[in-house]
């Protein structure tokens, strides 16, 4: 395999970008279903949140592994927009992109600020910084019954907030704008897509980008909304 | 008819050029684009002005030569059609046109709405051939050829090379025509031999001639003339994944 190639050509570039969006696909998908777990209660969520972060050998690794695809993602990303600004320098005076979709003609746009909001998500709930949760409360000095850190309690807490709840879902927003160009797209661009399997990929990239949406707002839904929780923070709806 | 034209104007490829308004008048509906093109240079000559540059050959859909972006569309967005069999039944009397040339910065402007489309060729000599030893010509039928793969060959081969796939493509992207052309020889025998070379050298050629890269809008399928599907690149991103695992250079 030429390494070179991959890092120095239009489609190797291409590759790389669709192999990076597929993994952190993936990482969506499997964070979404562990975060689900949150409708089963404290004992479930708690219990995984102990699990996860009790596994510093498979942790690091994996947070090591995460930071290198994005890292790849927006470096190939930022290659790619400035190949295609320079390959036009001067624009038409009118120019009518008919069938373009909205989200694949701002795929830079919602990368951007959905990397913004993960940022902000980490210092929110990973670091636990209390100056960004807005709720007064340190998250790391929560603790359950078993001495496990209240994962529970501080997703309810954190979501209380309606900032903190807007923000999220509208970079879930976001999520999905890039989703629904992006899913489609990484089949295409590995070559993975023919006119057999071209019908399926297309469901199946409705309905993934649909069902990563909704399941990831569920939670400041319920929270927000339907006062989710409220009685185990001993707060009214 | 009477229109009014919005045309580039471009003394040649070192000057800034502009748009520059032209009122139309006497078009007759059946006329083709670039017969109504060519009634606007009439009037123009007789005023002893500039007649408005802009390339034409067979005017018969088949040669790839006009090259016209009107009113912001490659070829003016009637589906399977190039410029020269765009009619003048397809606007309104009183329409303002705009009439612009490809824009790419591979494709550099040389007159008016002409450009330089040597980047094509380029990609062409860097793979898009099959070497084969001179003969006899071979009876049709002595290389068997599935029909399936003869129809998908043919329908990549209808490509006319116009650009118009990299002028509708919000980032100026070749892959259309690469992808068209390394499809069309690599679904047939007589194109293995040069197989993930071809794809390999053709994609590095298209790189080097300073094209943008493929966001799958689906903008070039929607203003090929020629309808080259979409699923012809997904076909050259295949080859091109075969050839970098192989290690071809």
């Amino acid at each position: 395999m030429n390494i070179n190639k991959l890092f120095k050509s239009s489609v190797g570039r291409k590759f790389i970008m669709a192999i990076t969006g597929m993994a952190m696909f993936l990482f969506v998908v499997a964070h979404m279903v562990g975060n689900l777990q949150i409708f089963l209660g404290a004992e479930e969520i708690n219990r995984y949140g102990a699990f996860l972060q009790g596994n510093v050998e498979l942790l690091w690794p994996a947070r090591i592994g995460l930071l290198v695809i994005i890292s790849l993602h927006i470096w190939s990303a930022v290659r790619l927009t400035a190949e295609n600004r320079a390959a036009r320098p001067q624009p038409y005076a009118r120019h009518e992109l008919v069938v373009a979709s909205y989200a694949s003609r701002t795929m830079m746009m919602s990368g951007l600020i959905i990397f913004a909001f993960i940022i902000f998500h980490l210092l929110h709930y990973t670091v636990q910084v209390q100056a960004v949760n807005f709720t007064g409360q340190d998250f790391k000095g929560l603790e359950d019954a078993q001495h496990r850190h209240d994962v529970f309690k501080m997703i309810i807490l954190g979501f209380r907030n309606p900032v903190v709840s807007l923000f999220y879902i509208v970079a879930m927003s976001l999520l999905f704008l890039h989703l629904s160009h992006g899913v489609g797209a990484m089949f295409q661009s590995l070559g993975w897509r023919n006119p057999a399997y071209a019908p399926l990929i297309a469901r199946f990239a409705v309905a993934a980008t649909w069902l990563v949406f909704l399941g990831y707002i569920s939670i400041p839904i319920a929270v927000l909304l339907f006062g989710y929780g409220s009685q185990y923070v001993g707060l009214s709806k | 008819m009477n229109l009014t034209l919005k045309v580039w104007r471009q003394q040649d490829a070192q000057q800034p050029g502009r748009m520059v308004d032209y009122p139309v008048a006497g078009i007759i509906p059946d006329m083709s684009f670039l017969e109504m093109l060519d009634v606007v240079n009439e009037g123009l000559i007789a005023k002893g002005e500039e007649p408005i540059a802009f390339d034409s050959d067979c005017r018969e859909g088949i040669c790839g030569t006009c090259s016209l972006v009107i009113n912001g569309r490659a070829h003016g967005g009637q589906k399977g059609t190039t410029a020269c069999q765009l009619h003048m039944r397809h606007f309104q009397d009183g329409d303002t046109i705009t009439v612009e040339p490809w824009r790419a910065r591979a494709f550099p402007v040389l007159r008016d709405l002409v450009t330089d489309r040597g980047a094509f060729d380029r990609i062409i000599q860097a793979g898009g051939f099959v070497s084969v030893n001179t003969g006899g010509t071979p009876d049709a039928n002595a290389l068997p050829i599935a029909k399936v793969d003869s129809d998908l060959a043919m329908d990549a081969a209808a490509c006319i090379g116009c650009g118009a796939c990299v002028a509708a493509c919000k980032n100026a992207s070749a892959m259309l025509f690469v992808a068209a052309k390394v499809s069309h020889l690599s679904l047939l025998p007589q194109g293995q031999v040069e197989r993930e070379r071809r794809v390999s050298a053709m994609v590095a050629q298209m790189d080097a001639e300073g094209f943008g890269n493929c966001t799958v809008t689906g903008s070039c399928e929607a203003a090929c003339p020629k309808e080259i599907s979409l699923n012809f690149i997904a076909r050259l991103n295949r080859e091109y994944g075969v050839a970098l695992l192989k290690g071809v250079n």
